[in-house]
């Protein structure tokens, strides 16, 4: 292994920053003549807006402006746009109704804005927007699926009769229908999918700065794609061309999806810098994170399994209803879909899969990805189907899995649902989880469990994931409104060291670390000598950003493709130098040689050639050593592995203890193992928090009940144990650096085998279905309706 | 506008703050100390966490005002004549840090949890860092950190003992 190179657990060179308290976030940004934005967002989950009135607001000491949908409309400002259109059954569209920034005759959400404050100071934009007069005339709203798809419930949007925003499936109906016509045995579920909320720990801000002189646009904002803001805000929102337009994501403090999305403020701000000759800046609140951050997840669905009598898997059947919120957020359509109903097939070899997902509108948060995105919902699904058939026919949990994974042999392996995996090897995981968390004496610490009158249980998981996303020209057929490419700029400066600018962006995730450790690797310059840069479209030329886990599968892919230039611009100078054919020499650990001798010429002599061309090949190359890279990818990625937990519950109060976590996945290549782990450990508290504690609970009257950290579960320290982390490796096939993701492994692979151990715990009491989160109150309730008391 | 003295990170500022002020406000807006973060509005996340008078403290729950004649410490105030805590080398060495967020105010809790108590079980530490969120790590490492950094604290004191001998 290359010091610092493919491999490594270098420690991270963001750290420093961040533990001396330098590091630079949206909210940190001051800029000269700062003034700053609060919202005025509705009380009501739905309702028409009668008046408002902005007076006594704008009379307030330090007022700049009070803006409402009226001067939206009036400067043309587009809606926020959704990115991604899905074809319903019948072959016409989906239902877009408009997202205006800021509410226009209706409000749809608790939480939807209505008027914004501009002022001097935080405190006179907080205390003005206390005397904003908005009358509204209070509508029926709804807010959970089962009461929106109910006859004659209120309309969200008139023109989606029955809350419907579409109707879609996936796979062969009829070949589904046969095998379930031939099957030994059915087993069915119905199960939810909690909703849950981003929570990100630094909230959302926007910084907007209009420059009347240059008539430049800068944005800073908490972004995970800079480049897809500009995009969006270029050609929808604020309709600037984007020479026009920088937009900036420092230092962000955590996405996990939520900062993908373009939305209203970031637009807003800008808007109003413009209008007051200011800088504008908003720091979104908790408790309006809540009301305003895209959510996720909210599934109800209805799912059955076909097995053959020794618990071969037939066929596979979905009926989802998928909560939107009120609006389309950018990729929303996507998540219950493409990535989600394409995984259904998981590790496993099911020769006819039939899903069919109705998208809902509520009067909600707009739904939209969270770390997963679809695919922890699919994981869900089909792992406590898989629990439910082994238990009900008295097969062991391991060997029904075994039984029908995707051989090695059958790779590539084409699902039933679209997808064709390109390599796995789904055993050696399993057995490495099974080992790590010792199930042979699961029995023995299960009764010493009894002793204690607690309650054990085991849980498994195996599971897969798309990542890399996506070829372009595949998701343009499935209803993208982009490409899904990444770019990346390599600059080798005149004396070797290296400037490499990446459209992903890392907001946690090291890849200021790992991408170079990727140079390092391919180039053979000193770790020391490379900078990675991102976040500011007005220095990298391009960028779709990060999400999906596609940062080093197709940012790090972009960013080999860039260097692969590099190395070959090289080789004809150091040809000329060497006065050696091309064809003869060879670059390897940073040097290139003439095949077979000692005659060499270090990467840094080349590169201070190719800026000083006194001695160069000046008819056929250019000066000078830089170049680009797009790569579109050719397939998605297919992470995989197995998560195996034990749980102890006791039965006096419904308490989950998590007491061991033993996962193996296979990621693919693995560029630092530290950073892997990490990743990893990050994506496990997520997913036992789904779990066992959050859930973003609407009342009737779509209030949301948890909205702040009073009342939504975060996962703390002292609800989770240490966890094993190991991987196996089998290289992606069709990314040239052969990673595929780490990023939502955990929050994919560990929910369905928290609850599987709950249910193993649970089931001596003939317990067979909890939902999550599976909370105290919840476990208790059930463990006395077995027991016949009164819950 | 009351007019208060405060001391951060070893050095005395005479400031006007309004009465609701907040401690937080005071460090991130007034004297541009924005190491220290604001994470939530009802002081359960600890992004804001800092030492008053050697106490880890919410800085979001705690009036500037309140805050007068006390002396203050910040994440920016840890590092020692360009030497860093070693709370902070093991946050770096255990990759107890993702997004970085949380971190200073996680630093703060978990340096003042050693100093209450340095042998701390793992149990101790997760407890004892309760009131922190943290959405990127699990807390996996930021656990082994603070194990880390303990025992680093614990051999370096007891060299230091045994070099006074």
């Amino acid at each position: 292994m290359i010091e610092n190179g493919l491999g490594a657990a270098v420690v991270r060179r963001e750290d420093r920053r961040f533990l001396l308290g330098k590091g630079r976030y949206v909210d940190d940004i001051e800029l000269p003549h700062q003034s700053y934005a609060v919202f005025v967002r509705s009380p009501y989950a739905h309702a028409a807006i009668r008046s408002i009135n902005a007076k006594p607001a704008l009379a307030a000491p330090g007022v700049l402006a009070v803006l409402t949908g009226a001067e939206v409309a009036a400067d043309d400002l587009g809606g926020i746009p959704c990115g991604w259109t899905i074809t319903n059954k019948d072959g016409s569209k989906m239902v877009a109704p408009p997202h205006p920034a800021l509410a226009q005759g209706k409000v749809r959400h608790a939480g939807d804005p209505v008027a914004m404050v501009v002022a001097k100071t935080k405190a006179q934009a907080k205390d003005a927007a206390q005397l904003v007069e908005i009358d509204y005339d209070p509508l029926p709203a709804v807010a959970h699926l089962n009461t929106a798809v109910a006859s004659g419930a209120p309309l969200v949007w008139d023109e989606a009769p029955g809350n419907v925003c579409f109707d879609w499936h996936l796979g062969d109906q009829a070949a589904t229908d046969a095998a379930f016509a031939k099957a030994a045995r059915v087993v069915t579920i119905e199960l939810t999918n909690n909703r849950i909320a981003p929570n990100a720990i630094e909230p959302r801000a926007a910084n907007g700065h209009y420059d009347d002189v240059s008539d430049h646009y800068t944005l800073y904002t908490t972004s995970q794609n800079p480049h897809l803001i500009r995009l969006l805000m270029g050609a929808f929102t604020l309709k600037v061309p984007e020479h026009k337009l920088r937009i900036v994501a420092p230092d962000v403090g955590g996405g996990f999806g939520s900062k993908i999305f373009h939305y209203a403020e970031e637009l807003l701000v800008l808007w109003a810098s413009k209008k007051v000759g200011r800088p504008v800046k908003w720091t979104c609140e908790r408790t309006e994170a809540f009301l305003s951050d895209a959510h996720g997840r909210d599934h109800v669905t209805h799912a059955e399994l076909a097995l053959s009598a020794d618990g071969k898997f037939l066929g596979l059947r979905e009926r989802t209803l998928a909560n939107m919120g009120a609006y389309l957020s950018t990729f929303a359509p996507a998540i219950p879909t493409y990535l989600h109903s394409t995984l259904l097939s998981g590790p496993y070899d099911i020769p006819a899969i039939y899903a069919e997902v109705k998208a809902i509108f509520t009067n909600t948060v707009p739904v939209d990805a969270v770390r997963g995105a679809g695919r922890p919902e699919t994981t869900y699904l089909v792992e406590r189907l898989v629990e439910k058939a082994a238990r009900e026919m008295g097969i062991d949990q391991v060997e029904i899995r075994r039984k029908n994974f995707i051989q090695p042999n059958q790779f590539p392996y084409q699902t039933a649902v679209a997808l064709q995996y390109d390599i796995g090897d789904y055993e050696p995981t399993l057995d490495m989880a099974l080992k790590a968390i010792d199930r042979d004496h699961f029995a023995e610490r299960k009764a010493e469990s009894e002793k204690r009158g607690k309650l054990r249980g085991f849980g498994i998981s195996t599971y897969i994931e798309a990542c890399g996303i996506a070829p372009s020209a595949l998701v343009g057929a499935l209803g993208a409104g982009a490409g899904l490419y990444e770019a990346a700029t390599i600059r080798v400066h005149p004396t070797g060291s290296v400037t490499v600018f990446t459209g992903t962006h890392s907001h946690g995730q090291g890849h200021e670390t790992t991408f170079a450790q990727l140079v390092v690797e391919k180039l053979g310059v000193p770790y020391e000598s490379i900078e990675i840069v991102h976040g500011d479209t007005d220095r990298i030329p391009f960028g779709m950003g990060t999400y999906g886990s596609r940062s080093a599968a197709v940012g790090g892919s972009a960013i080999y493709k860039a260097m692969d230039k590099i190395i070959e611009k090289g080789r004809k100078i150091a040809a000329h130098l060497l006065e050696a054919s091309v064809a003869d020499v060879e670059f390897k650990d940073g040097k290139y040689r003439v095949a077979g001798t000692d005659r060499e010429k270090s990467f840094a002599e080349v590169a201070f050639t190719a800026y000083v061309p006194h001695n160069y090949p000046i008819e056929t190359t250019e000066p000078g050593l830089e170049d680009s890279a797009f790569y579109d990818p050719k397939n998605f990625t297919f992470p995989a592995g197995c998560h195996c937990v034990e749980v102890e519950i006791d039965p006096e109060t419904g308490v989950v203890e998590v007491v061991d976590v033993a996962i193996a996945d296979d990621v693919g290549v693995i560029i630092n193992p530290m950073i892997v782990d990490g990743q990893a450990h990050g994506g496990l508290a997520q997913g036992i928090g789904q779990a066992l504690l959050e859930e973003a609970v609407y009342d009737s009257e779509g209030q949301l009940a948890s909205g702040s950290y009073m009342s939504y579960c975060m996962p703390r320290a002292a609800d989770l144990p240490m966890f094993k982390v190991g991987n196996h490796v089998t290289a992606c096939t069709h990314n040239p650096v052969g990673v595929k993701g780490v990023g939502e492994v955990g929050a994919i692979g560990v929910p369905p085998a928290i609850i599987n151990a709950v249910i193993d715990a649970l089931a001596p009491l003939g317990i067979t279905h909890i939902d999550m989160p599976a909370t105290p109150e919840k476990v208790w309730k059930a463990i006395q309706a077995a027991q016949g008391g009164h819950a | 506008m009351a007019s208060i003295t405060v001391n951060v990170n070893e050095e005395p500022h005479v400031v006007d703050v309004e009465p609701r002020t907040l401690l937080v406000e005071l460090l991130r807006e007034h004297l541009r100390l924005t190491g220290t973060h604001v994470g939530c509005d009802t002081s359960q996340c600890g992004a804001c966490t800092v030492w008053v008078d050697g106490k880890a403290v919410k800085s979001c729950a705690m009036l500037a005002v309140e805050a007068d004649g006390a002396s203050v410490t910040t994440i920016e105030g840890l590092a020692k004549n360009g030497q860093v805590h070693p709370m902070q080398a093991a946050f770096h060495s255990c990759h107890g840090l993702q997004c970085g967020f949380c971190t200073p105010g996680m630093v703060m809790t978990a340096t003042e949890l050693v100093q209450r108590n340095p042998s701390p079980s793992e149990d101790d530490v997760r407890h004892g860092l309760e009131g922190n969120l943290c959405r990127c790590t699990g807390y996996h490492n930021i656990v082994k950190a603070v194990l880390t950094a303990a025992e680093t604290i614990r051999s370096g004191q007891a060299s230091q003992e045994g070099g006074a001998r």
